[in-house]
């Protein structure tokens, strides 16, 4: 019966895989909100209940209301992706749902949750108690974080697979539990993504008031929202290459050939260089900035470190190095570039009791936010591309995955157009309500936010 | 034994989806059909729109849940009916975007202009969105899915007698639960008029519905004999009943203006037709495929019980607090004459110096750990403590005072212009 589930001829593979980082692209930014954003807001309503301050309670309203929109766009954006593994992999789903489905299936409790407790905590501001309310938005936070603990143990698994016996292409004997949970490879992905959503939500959410900052609004409210999120950025922004470093010694160690394609390395090398910025030509790293021993330092911790090459697997098995490197020496960069910001912030902030007054550094934060969002995607391309061709490390190829159904240039095409408008749409949101004065939104207008309430009656009713 | 109870799960999910998100959906078919009546069309489309706000996301996941109990215990079904019905499942994705994002959006937008052409994608996708899902379905109990990689007709598996009339159905059914439900709403928010209309609405949908579902089965008798047959003796038959009787109920209901119970027979006449298809088809899943030859193996099966037994604590609790919330308006937006306790004033208090030092201690110690240890017991701790330092120091840092203006009237940030 499984015999019958054979791999098809696809034309568009490169499409197919194209759509699939298209939808994860846009998806990804949005669970960064997912698990951190909670843990600020309710940090602000922490604030307003312990000292009763309307300034805290005001602020986190807000930002409730930002993170229930950004939730419903996740939600939508989520559902694409499970429909995708099935629209675009289904020899995937079908040879090894079995394994991995579990994972899932848990991340669609965890989003239960989060989409029953959020709609409480957003919408239940006016009607439950001050103590009640708060507590109603910690199952949210739990439920982002658990959320995306699942998934990645599924990405985790991807990259190491275990647990099954791989019979005629598919797997049987399936230990699901194990596969997923005993994978010690996922941890890692699991904490640098975890870091990276405070990096990114945190400087999203900083970039419009340093924005106001710069054009002369910076009252108390800005300021504290300020102090919030900067805080959550740079505290995370500055632990991420101490994980990253942890991450790079785990692929070293179970996925060399990712390595080799990140590094441009072509041949197992004794202590191997490190190449900066440059082109990989098939055989070396050209135009680059070699610096020695670096990448056995960083690989191994030790200077004479063997690192393999590329050469360990036929041609056929090796991802396309240059899109794995561009997009490691991209996150690498970026990443840099955030944790000094970060250190700078957390500098000002311990040793002078204050913010930092430079307009420079608010012109850094303003810039820090789109870029956490590219370094974000790029860490993702390097660890998605990096598997290539494997959608099961070693087991499976995305070939052997992919649809037999046709017409997936129309897909992706229409898939372009709805996320551009979407993404088009969201920034006129955010743009939109930014321009909502405060006083009216603490008022009594609830997610949904009626801008101008045209009468009583309906300002009672809004919802 | 343990097979089957993954797809009863999946039934579970399949009927909550159909009443819950159906009702969902049914409110954009009247937005995009705001007719006539005693309120005007914008009061009606305004009424439809808000009453599932708390709710809807809630309500959408459990095609999330149906997606990935189907994925994980019947594998192969699963990638035989997502690359086969390939074309209703893109429609109905973009359509779910679609939906969900306008409503986002809508709700920001009631001065704007751009806001009518936003709430005619939201309704304009609400109507294609159940339509595409019920094709799907359609194609399944019709048996045109057979097992592969899209092994079956891409376009006729979806586009045929079966699969338009459960469409329509599908139409159908979510207009009348929301007639249903927004009647009831509206009573509770005291708005007369919004009730009678819907009342009538409800009326309306509910003999459209029944006699849809009539003729749908001859419809049935004549493209898929299997199906008719299955529907029309044994438990078939009773689901058919149940849910005609159920349907005939609501519509007493209805017209007496008991809303509160209408709402449950309504659900129940609804619930029950998704109830008959399973029993009219059992134990085939797929041509050729039973349930018990689809399902996953043993541990994979028990992995998906116990998940589900242990979400569902969970589950069912939040389901019922958010529910129990919503249907007494406790999810409102603030009515005057409703107060809170206020929140005592205090001054506010900067965590001390202490745990400044517990921060730097586990930076130390967890860096240490995590960059110079080698095995796995040194990552997790380091990892551990790094948490800690960014949890510690994150609420030092954050609670610092955020700068001048610290000592102003603190009412003062409330004034002033626009703020981002």
């Amino acid at each position: 019966m499984m015999g019958a589930f054979t791999p098809a001829e696809q034309q568009y593979l490169l499409l197919a895989r194209q759509m699939q980082a298209l939808s994860l692209a846009v998806h990804i930014p949005l669970v960064c909100f997912g698990i951190a954003f909670p843990a600020m807001v309710l940090f602000a309503e922490w604030r307003y209940l312990t000292s009763g301050d309307p300034l805290f309670r005001a602020l986190a309203r807000r930002w409730s209301k930002i993170m229930i929109a950004l939730f419903a766009v996740g939600v939508v954006t989520g559902t694409i992706l499970s429909f995708e593994f099935g629209l675009l992999w289904p020899g995937f789903m079908a040879a090894f749902g079995n394994v991995f489905g579990l994972g899932f299936a848990l991340e669609g409790f965890s989003f239960f949750v989060e989409a029953i407790f959020i709609a409480i905590y957003v919408y239940g501001w006016d009607r439950l108690s001050p103590r009640r309310h708060f507590l109603s938005g910690i199952p949210v936070a739990i439920a982002g974080i658990a959320g995306s603990l699942f998934v990645i143990s599924v990405n985790g698994w991807m990259n190491r697979p275990s647990g099954f016996v791989l019979q005629n292409g598919t797997a049987v004997d399936a230990e699901p539990w194990s596969a997923l949970f005993g994978n010690a490879f996922f941890w890692h992905e699991f904490v640098h993504m975890y870091f990276a959503a405070y990096v990114v939500a945190g400087f999203l959410v900083a970039t419009p008031y340093a924005r106001g900052v710069l054009r002369g609004r910076g009252g108390r409210y800005e300021r504290t929202a300020l102090a919030i999120a900067l805080s959550a950025a740079a505290i995370a922004s500055l632990l991420q290459p101490v994980i990253g470093d942890w991450a790079a010694r785990e692929v070293a160690k179970h996925q060399p050939v990712k390595l080799a394609a990140m590094e441009g390395l072509a041949r197992t090398t004794t202590a191997a260089p490190e190449h900066l910025l440059g082109w990989y030509d098939g055989e070396t790293v050209v135009y680059g900035i070699a610096i020695p021993r670096l990448l056995s330092v960083l690989a191994f911790h030790d200077p004479n470190a063997t690192v393999q090459g590329l050469e360990i697997v036929p041609p056929a098995d090796r991802p396309p190095v240059n899109i794995v490197r561009f997009a490691f020496q991209t996150m690498v960069g970026i990443g840099t570039l955030l944790a000094l910001l970060g250190l700078v912030f957390l500098y000002v902030r311990f040793r002078k009791r204050r913010l930092p007054e430079s307009r420079w550094f608010y012109r850094g934060v303003v810039l820090a936010g789109p870029l956490s969002v590219v370094a974000l995607i790029a860490g993702w391309v390097t660890t998605e591309v990096g598997r290539q061709p494997w959608i099961v490390y070693g087991f499976m190829r995305t070939s052997a995955a992919v649809t037999g159904a046709r017409g997936i240039p129309i897909g992706y095409g229409t898939l372009v157009a709805v996320y551009l408008g979407l993404a088009a749409a969201v920034v006129w949101m955010l743009l939109r309500f930014s321009r909502v004065p405060l006083d009216l939104l603490d008022a009594g207008t609830p997610a949904v936010v009626q801008v101008m309430p045209s009468s009583p009656r309906e300002r009672s009713r809004a919802r | 034994m343990l097979a089957d109870v993954p797809i009863l799960l999946i039934l579970v999910g399949v009927a909550a989806y159909t009443v819950l998100a159906g009702g969902d959906f049914g409110a954009g078919f009247w937005i995009l059909f705001a007719g006539d009546g005693r309120a005007g069309a914008a009061a009606r489309r305004d009424h439809a729109r808000h009453a599932m706000g708390p709710v809807w996301e809630a309500n959408h996941v459990w095609l999330i849940f149906v997606l990935v109990i189907c994925w994980t215990a019947y594998p192969v079904a699963f990638g035989s009916i997502m690359s086969t019905l390939s074309i209703p499942l893109f429609v109905a994705a973009i359509g779910i975007i679609l939906r969900g994002a306008s409503y986002a959006l809508r709700g920001q937008l009631d001065a704007a202009p751009e806001r009518r052409l936003i709430e005619r994608v939201f309704a304009f996708s609400s109507v294609l969105t159940p339509f595409a899902l019920g094709t799907v379905v359609g194609a399944i109990a019709s048996g045109r899915v057979p097992v592969g990689n899209a092994r079956g007709d891409l376009v006729a598996s979806w586009l045929n007698p079966t699969s338009i009339f459960i469409g329509a159905l599908a139409l159908a059914t979510s207009a009348y639960l929301a007639a249903v439900h927004l009647a009831a709403d509206a009573r509770r928010v005291r708005e007369p008029a919004l009730a009678a209309d819907f009342r009538a609405r409800a009326l309306g949908a509910a003999v459209v519905a029944g006699a849809l579902a009539l003729a749908g089965l001859v419809v049935v008798r004549y493209d898929t004999r299997q199906l008719f047959d299955g529907l029309t003796t044994g438990m078939g038959l009773a689901m058919v009943c149940t849910s005609a009787g159920a349907g005939l109920v609501t519509i007493g209901w209805v017209w007496a203006g008991r809303f509160g119970p209408a709402r449950v027979s309504a659900a129940l006449a609804v619930a029950a037709i998704v109830g008959g298809w399973a029993v009219a088809q059992q134990p085939r899943l797929l041509p050729g495929l039973t349930i018990q030859e689809a399902a996953a193996g043993r541990a994979t099966l028990i992995a998906v019980v116990i998940a589900a037994v242990g979400g569902a604590t969970v589950l069912v609790p939040s389901l019922l607090l958010l529910f129990g919330l919503f249907l007494r308006g406790h999810l409102d937006a603030h009515v005057d004459g409703v107060s809170l306790p206020a929140v005592r004033r205090n001054e506010p208090r900067n965590p001390g110096r202490l745990l400044e030092g517990i921060a730097l201690v586990c930076l130390v110690v967890g860096a240490g750990l995590t960059v110079l240890g080698d095995s796995g017991w040194s990552h997790a701790v380091g990892v551990t403590c790094l948490g800690a330092f960014a949890a510690s120091a994150f609420v030092v840092s954050a609670a610092l005072p955020a700068g001048p203006g610290q000592t102003d009237n603190r009412q003062g940030f409330q004034r002033g212009g626009p703020t981002p």
